[in-house]
């Protein structure tokens, strides 16, 4: 062999190893499942990893469950580049407002057949992950918004939003994932006033709506005249203490173990329109194009039995009818009271409407953040800016 | 005869040199790049696994695109600010820099140390700086100037983002105009001067013409940097407020990977393309008028 001909066959083998890495192999025996979810915090991956621990004992053909943390900021997109590559996850923690594009477009598994007990999930919960009478996704962790109060800074506990306002006035009413970009948290202030995104078959846009204009009305003043809200592209920090109040999700209270302020939890205030409830919600669901669809399937069904929906209970609401007690939920959420777990997470849960989703939801998110933008200066022409989202947003909700 | 003659030999030997970089260039250049035409010419519906070929629907839909109007709007906007506000300062500190004066070493440093900040991080230091009570608005309050609320504007936030990817950049171009100036021949300035020209006539007459090459290099590396600026946009303004700052490549991004329009994603990188390339011919001919020592 001379040295040229070495070469070559040395690059010939090189070449040949390449293609052989972008083969593909199905899996058969030994499967390992890969879960993505947003979540990076020490204590929530340990008890999933206890979970998952538990059924590779019973289930030894499983030999390995993997929980994979892609950033909250960005996560719907992080999720669809991989499934756009190739690289689709078996299992996926999926986020409410890209609800309807994940369970309308098929891309994930019918589930209900493994859910444990599936009569007994509250059916406010479901409905986001159901299509024609099966469900898509189990609705993991149901978390409604409600009133934190800082008690150093406020004295009397507020019952309206009126209320509310002018308890913080100066003293701030933060809505932290609000950021004037993610509109859509907003709509725990205009479910007060009856006001909604759009209508429920998703057709009709609800911006211009007069109840719409009055609940925007107010939060408005409540920026630039009240100066309860901190204006746009200022930061202020409720869970270190900067704050009266912040609109957030039950699931924040974690947040609050070592506050150095007394606080408490309120439901949400009063509207004109009365009490009412808005819930956040995430999904874990199965991605068809699994080649492990059905074991993934079958750990879900582990993962969200009675008994390990207790043991998350802790830091995902559940929404099995037997857990949603002020007992049960007293064992795994030391910071609040019984009562705060009755009026908050309880009857959230049951009453509670999820915020805004639509199909093509992200481009409605950005089209409507762009819309709403003109809203956020103090000499906004409010009703012009909500009449001019509607005129926006009308070809994509007719598209569907 | 035999087939492995020398100069086939020769020619064998040479194609295996370049076969790395050519495999290279060829799977992580020219097969993306035939994919992304490819692409272009498909609806690619990933949530729902669909792929499906409907030919020039996507170049069809790209003509009645209103938002891809503004867009284009704001890029030339973008594009011509940050042109012309990198290129004159890059050659101004590189003129005043090239004087022979005490601490120079250290101006030099400092402007061009930005260039080595890691991206992201610089852009989300200035976003706490451009906050309305941040810093630049504090500086601009000890002069007794109210600052706006600088992402929040239209114009001011289009400002914003220009002047912080200058203030990024504008080292690398300064050190390339200080290495032209340096390779001026100092007797034509002396030969200028006994002929009665002034500092500004020498510049004009003598320094402009001995650095176009530098100028034109410079020009094209900032106008097609300046159409791929994405990291500063989406962490200062997500393009917007409205849609002010929504620049084509971020537009790009939102239609693939936002709303998962992959296909029409990738047909907006076609037009992406096809710009970067017009424009860098357009400047490539331009240089035979005004570049010096060109054939």
């Amino acid at each position: 062999m001379t040295k040229l001909s070495r070469l070559t066959a040395l690059i010939v083998a090189a070449l040949l190893a390449l293609t052989a890495c972008s083969g593909s192999s199905a899996q058969s025996g030994p499967k390992s499942l890969r879960m993505t979810v947003w979540t990076a915090n020490e204590a929530h991956l340990k008890l999933l990893n206890e979970i998952a621990a538990e059924y590779k004992a019973s289930h030894p053909d499983v030999t390995e469950i993997k929980f994979d943390t892609i950033p909250a900021d960005g996560y719907t997109t992080t999720l669809t580049t991989q499934i756009a590559g190739g690289n689709a996850p078996d299992l996926a923690w999926i986020l409410e407002e890209s609800a309807p594009d994940f369970v309308s477009s098929g891309a994930l598994a019918p589930i209900k057949a493994k859910v444990e007990k599936a009569d007994e999930l509250v059916p406010s919960a479901t409905k986001l992950w159901e299509k024609d009478g099966e469900l898509y996704a189990y609705p993991f962790s149901t978390s409604p918004f409600g009133l934190f109060v800082n008690t150093d800074l406020v004295r009397e506990l507020p019952k309206t939003w009126e209320q509310a306002v002018a308890a913080s006035a100066g003293k701030n009413l933060v809505l932290p994932d609000f950021k004037y970009q993610n509109w859509a948290v907003l709509s725990a202030i205009w479910r007060g006033w009856g006001a909604n995104a759009w209508s429920e078959d998703g057709r009709t846009c609800g911006f211009s709506s007069q109840e719409m204009k009055d609940a925007m009305t107010f939060v408005h003043k409540a920026i630039f005249t009240d100066k309860a809200i901190p204006g746009p592209g200022t930061t202020v920090d409720f869970f270190a203490g900067n704050a009266a109040m912040a609109i957030s999700q039950i699931s924040r209270a974690g947040a609050l173990k070592d506050a150095k302020f007394g606080w408490t939890l309120l439901p949400l205030p009063q509207g004109p329109k009365g009490d009412y409830a808005v819930i956040g919600q995430a999904g874990v669901g199965v991605l068809k194009r699994s080649k492990n669809a059905d074991a993934a399937a079958d750990f879900l069904g582990f993962f969200t039995n009675a008994a390990n929906s207790a043991k998350l209970a802790q830091f995902f609401p559940p929404v099995r009818q037997s857990l949603l007690n002020a007992d049960t939920l007293a064992k795994s959420n030391p910071l609040l009271k019984p009562e705060q777990l009755q009026s908050v997470v309880i009857d959230g849960i049951s009453k509670g409407v999820t915020k805004p989703s639509h199909q093509g939801q992200e481009e409605l998110n950005q089209t409507i953040r762009a819309a709403l933008d003109p809203l956020w200066q103090p000499d906004a022409n409010i009703g012009q800016v909500l009449d001019g989202v509607c005129e926006k947003i009308k070809p994509l909700l007719e598209r569907q | 005869m035999t087939f492995w003659t020398y100069r086939r030999r020769d020619n064998l030997v040479g194609y295996l040199f370049v076969a790395p970089a050519l495999l290279g260039s060829l799977a992580f250049v020219l097969i993306p790049l035939g994919m992304v035409g490819w692409y272009s010419l498909n609806e690619w519906n990933v949530l729902g696994g669909t792929f499906e070929f409907i030919g020039g629907e996507n170049y069809k839909q790209l003509l009645a695109d209103e938002k891809l109007r503004d867009s284009l709007v704001a890029t030339a906007w973008f594009a011509a600010g940050l042109v012309v506000l990198n290129l004159s300062l890059a050659l101004l500190l590189a003129v005043l820099l090239n004087q022979k004066l005490r601490g120079t070493t250290l101006f030099r440093t400092l402007f061009f140390s930005p260039v080595l900040v890691s991206l992201v991080a610089w852009t989300l230091v200035w976003q706490l700086m451009l906050q309305p009570e941040g810093s630049v608005n504090g500086l601009l309050g000890v002069f007794g100037v109210d600052g706006p609320n600088w992402l929040r504007g239209e114009t001011t936030a289009m400002v914003a983002v220009i002047v912080v990817q200058v203030i990024k950049n504008v080292g690398l171009n300064m050190v390339l105009f200080l290495a032209a100036l340096q390779g001026v021949p100092a007797p034509l300035y002396e030969a200028a001067k006994i002929d009665g020209a002034g500092a500004w006539r020498r510049f004009r007459s003598i320094t402009i013409p001995l650095i176009s090459p530098t100028i034109l290099l410079t020009s094209i590396i900032t106008i097609v940097g300046s159409l791929q600026v994405f990291a500063q946009i989406a962490v200062l303004t997500q393009g917007g407020p409205g849609t002010s700052t929504t620049v084509l490549i971020y537009y790009l991004y939102q239609q693939a990977f936002q709303f998962h329009h992959f296909g029409y994603g990738a047909t907006i990188s076609v037009l992406l393309f096809v710009i970067v390339a017009a424009l860098t011919l357009l400047q490539w001919q331009m240089r035979r008028k005004w570049v010096l020592h060109e054939s």
